[in-house]
């Protein structure tokens, strides 16, 4: 079983220009690798990441988006994995990070911890579908799931990490979105690399 | 016949769906996001799934719209939502986080399902449509209805005003508008 925050750091290496949308236990551990423009973290209606996340493929087709969501989190918004495959974003990587737990809230267990995701995806129609739970095949397959023309879903098969500190006020603060949006304007137009 | 092309309850006031089109076009609209709303149905949403103006995003259930906005607007690509007042209501925590505690410019067109368009929505014998108008006022929300053709130009103002100051919007529509 991996951890999230070993996973995130795998994936970092491939992550330059991408938008990361992440939210609750993702976010905070995607925000500790490091501080970037490129974030957009939707907390404040648990579910939406990847609404989000398609809103902003659709809308920057020449940029690469990622979504790190939690299980609980797509429990919630089942149906955007329909949405996302009908849509069919060649630029968005979906992963969801399944731990069997909703974490930020007491880490009571999911309504069943054992659900596959991955299946729900494949049937949805997402065009490539990944599912990992050791580091070494993930460290080896990040790039290549990253560079796929999506929409991708991958779930990375997480244990519960340590009891996290929610920095609610510095996820949500104003300043990060105007931040993202001030750069998406200035980047307008450039192709992703 | 679908259900969405039965005659008008009210075919005295006419509400014409391709003002409403033109008016959402000369806002600056690119993308809708829907769920089916039957009132909406057969005098805007059939059109606009043919009217290559539009991007048309079929959503599964109406808070997506309210994510899928969030992330357009921040591409500087406008959207509007089209819905039934049952997923307005149905997205209420959505629209609270993204639309309003975020400021963001989510417009939401919304039909008002079973309403008389003779009355009000406040005085709806709805409960669900009377329900509305104060849920909106209470979140803070601009609204207007649209239950008359006169009622089309205040689309474009309240979009662009949206737009421009980054706040959610509401338009009711009160009645079925025609597929003309």
């Amino acid at each position: 079983m991996m951890k999230r925050d070993q996973c995130f750091r795998a994936l970092a290496r491939h992550v330059s220009d991408e938008i990361v949308v992440a939210t609750y236990s993702s976010a905070v551990d995607w925000l500790e690798l490091g501080e970037r423009a490129l974030n957009y973290f939707s907390v404040g209606a648990m579910g939406l990441d990847s609404s989000h996340a398609l809103g902003l493929a659709l809308g920057r087709p020449d940029r690469r988006i990622i979504c790190l969501q939690g299980d609980g989190s797509l429990l919630m918004n089942l149906g955007c994995l329909v949405t996302i495959a009908a849509a069919g974003p060649k630029n968005l990587v979906h992963f969801v990070v399944q731990n069997g737990t909703y974490e930020a809230n007491g880490s009571h267990p999911i309504p069943n911890a054992g659900i596959e995701f991955a299946a729900m995806a494949r049937a949805a129609g997402y065009a490539h579908v990944h599912e990992f739970s050791e580091l070494a095949n993930f460290e080896q397959q990040a790039g290549h799931v990253l560079k796929q023309d999506g929409p991708v879903f991958a779930t990375l098969h997480v244990e519960r990490s340590k009891p996290l500190t929610y920095d609610y006020a510095n996820l949500y603060d104003p300043a990060r979105r105007a931040a993202l949006k001030a750069v998406l304007r200035g980047i307008q137009g450039r192709q992703a690399s | 016949m679908d259900a969405d092309l039965l005659p008008q309850e009210d075919g005295e006031v006419e509400l014409k769906g391709s003002s409403i089109i033109a008016a959402i076009k000369a806002s600056g609209v690119e993308f809708i996001l829907s769920v089916p709303d039957i009132v909406t149905s057969g005098g805007l949403l059939r059109p606009i799934s043919r009217d290559p103006a539009f991007k048309l995003i079929r959503v599964c259930k109406e808070d997506e719209c309210i994510g899928i906005a969030s992330g357009l607007s921040y591409c500087d690509k406008r959207a509007l939502t089209l819905i039934q007042h049952t997923g307005f209501l149905n997205s209420i925590n959505a629209i609270r986080g993204v639309a309003v505690e975020y400021s963001q410019p989510i417009c939401m067109m919304v039909g008002l399902l079973a309403h008389d368009p003779t009355t009000t929505p406040r005085n709806s014998p709805r409960y669900g449509v009377r329900i509305i108008e104060p849920i909106l006022e209470a979140m803070g929300i601009p609204h207007h209805l649209i239950n008359e053709e006169a009622d089309c130009t205040k689309i474009r103002p309240a979009i662009e005003d949206a737009y421009a100051t980054s706040h959610p919007l509401a338009l009711l529509i009160g009645r079925r508008p025609s597929a003309s």
